[in-house]
């Protein structure tokens, strides 16, 4: 059910009259980019993770240090390269539960309403009143030392809201469609009406919101790194932003390299997300 | 409408109750002793114990989520139990005027630059200004303040030194033009995107069609007719970003060592108080819910044609 929509929405963003346009092209190379960076980092990586220099720290960039080194003489092109993958993780994994578990709860509350319908909005008020990175900060202050899976784990908890509701929305004015009332009609279960029916005609806008999620997540979690609350068995670009704010009026590139490969690559999927909702919504003015 | 109205209102009471008890449940799940972690594990058994008792620690869960409600409802938030004896809220007062202050000129800045733009983008869609103004939109929402900051102190403060240094003794209006800026920059943005596409969407309407076929100057027509109609959808970004406004002050405040609600809360986690965070916490909340209110019952009444049932 799921993998034919996909090639068609491949065909869709290469042809047709909303094809992608070269700003989302450049969004989906860099991500590549990023992504095969994450991959193979250990090889790509010009000094070990654990490398470090006391006698050259705070350096700017040079022939052996093509991005400088930080306040340990760590090199920072090193960093950042792992980086990557904290940033990837992050967004991926973020956006994939709470994507999971908003479109589950979502979709049944939308289709059965009634009292789980009430439960699950007030649920989803009261976690929606904590603005932005709040209620992750509230999260993490509960772990002495924030691992990754557990800053994860802190976003994904306030994330899920923004998809149930969505989907309880395209759920609520599909359930009356004829195609579902015919496949009720015909006696299908439940089950197989919602998650085979229902749902997949709901996820173009899910999908939409997803790719903004990714880069949400990303943010998300270099702000709480630059705040020092961040994953501290990893080294993620907002800790070395943090790094960089510290020391600015001694060196500048410290804070200007990690907030670029951060800026570039929330600015790539901004410009997918542009694209995708260009193919997937054709009735939304473009650039809403 | 009186009935939308009570509605409304009772949601948002139910909202602050799921508040109050997550944020309760959530910081009593810290583990290890919150004693040890206020006065440190040297602290002299008495002490501990003084704390103890006026924190209501060795009460029962239960118990202590009552007295958690006694704190919210008196306005104090809990006593802080130093030797200052001062409450958290008295701590919030004294931080929130520069958060305030910080989140308004960052408004501010926010409409001075977002509407404009929006306009100007509607009024020629797909030219090169309407392009330029895109471009400069998505890079606004893209760029994250914690970095916009450093990049304008480094470019104001120590390359042009037109600008004071954070921390610096200069007070008043130029200390804010930064932060502000940083703060503001992706409201900004959202506003442009927001202005611009439902400008386009009036532009289109009968009556400003009528209007400019009566003869009336372009300006009016734009400025009275047009965006007047086109600054509801607006408004209501404008509301519900505010607490994004107060959690990116946050950051904005650690960037440029501003004292404010942000700062409060940061020494609070560094200090692990959970009293101070737990105050924060549920100030930035509780601003947040009464702006979406007001944001919603406002809308209502600006907006005649809005039915609520």
């Amino acid at each position: 059910m799921i993998l034919p929509r996909f090639r068609r929405l491949f065909a869709l963003t290469t042809g047709g009259p909303n094809k992608f346009s070269f700003l989302a092209y450049f969004g989906m190379v860099f991500l590549a980019l990023v992504a095969f960076v994450a991959i193979f980092a250990p090889w790509l990586a010009p000094y070990e993770l654990t490398h470090m220099d006391v006698t050259r720290q705070l350096e700017g960039p040079s022939a052996d240090h093509w991005l400088g080194t930080d306040e340990n003489g760590a090199d920072v092109l090193t960093l950042m390269i792992f980086g990557a993958r904290v940033a990837g993780l992050v967004g991926i994994s973020v956006v994939s539960i709470c994507a999971t578990v908003g479109i589950i709860l979502g979709a049944v509350s939308g289709y059965f309403g009634g009292a789980i319908d009430e439960v699950l909005m007030r649920v989803t008020d009261i976690l929606m009143a904590f603005p932005g990175i709040l209620l992750a900060i509230l999260i993490i202050f509960i772990t002495q030392e924030p691992s990754l899976i557990a800053v994860i784990g802190a976003l994904s908890v306030s994330g899920w809201a923004g998809y149930a509701r969505l989907v309880r929305g395209q759920v609520l004015a599909l359930r009356e469609e004829a195609y579902v009332k015919a496949a009720r009609a015909l006696g299908l279960p439940t089950r197989k009406i919602l998650f085979g029916h229902v749902v997949p005609n709901s996820l173009a806008p899910v999908i939409i919101q997803a790719t903004f999620g990714v880069a949400g997540a990303i943010l998300a979690e270099a702000a709480l790194s630059f705040l020092g609350l961040g994953p501290q068995d990893m080294t993620s670009w907002g800790a070395l932003l943090d790094q960089g704010a510290s020391y600015f009026l001694l060196t500048a590139h410290l804070a200007i390299f990690p907030g670029l490969a951060i800026m570039f690559t929330v600015l790539s999927i901004n410009f997918v997300g542009d694209g995708l909702r260009d193919v997937l919504d054709p009735h939304a003015l473009t650039r809403s | 409408m009186a009935r939308f109205l009570l509605r409304r209102f009772f949601a948002s009471l139910i909202v602050i109750f799921g508040v109050v008890t997550l944020v309760f449940f959530v910081l009593r799940a810290v583990p290890g002793d919150p004693v040890e972690s206020i006065l440190g594990e040297q602290a002299l058994e008495v002490d501990k114990q003084a704390l103890r008792d006026c924190l209501n620690l060795d009460e029962p869960l239960l118990v202590q989520y009552g007295f958690f409600w006694q704190d919210v409802f008196s306005g104090t938030l809990g006593e802080l139990c130093d030797e200052r004896g001062v409450t958290v809220a008295e701590r919030l007062i004294d931080n929130i005027p520069a958060t305030m202050e910080l989140a308004l000129a960052a408004m501010f800045f926010a409409l001075l630059l977002g509407i404009p733009l929006g306009i100007i983008a509607a009024l020629r869609p797909y030219s090169w200004v309407d392009n330029t103004t895109a471009v400069i939109a998505l890079g606004g929402i893209s760029i994250p303040n914690f970095w916009l900051g450093p990049m304008l102190l480094i470019l104001f403060s120590l390359t042009l030194q037109v600008l004071p240094n954070p921390g610096s003794e200069v007070a008043g209006l130029t200390a804010l033009v930064l932060p502000a800026i940083t703060l503001g920059t992706a409201l900004s943005a959202k506003l442009m995107r927001m202005t611009r596409s439902s400008m386009l969407e009036v532009l289109h309407r009968d009556y400003v069609r009528t209007a400019r076929a009566k003869g009336l100057p372009r300006a009016k027509v734009i400025l009275k007719h047009a965006l007047r109609n086109a600054m509801l959808p607006v408004v209501t970004i404008i509301g519900l970003q505010f607490g994004a406004l107060l959690t990116g002050a946050i950051i904005v405040e650690k960037v440029f060592a501003r004292p404010g609600v942000g700062t409060l809360l940061l020494d609070g986690i560094e200090a692990r108080n959970y009293l101070i965070v737990q105050g924060c916490v549920l100030f930035i909340s509780f601003v947040y819910i009464i702006v979406n209110l007001a944001t919603d019952l406002f809308y209502g009444f600006v907006d005649p044609r809005i039915r609520y049932d």
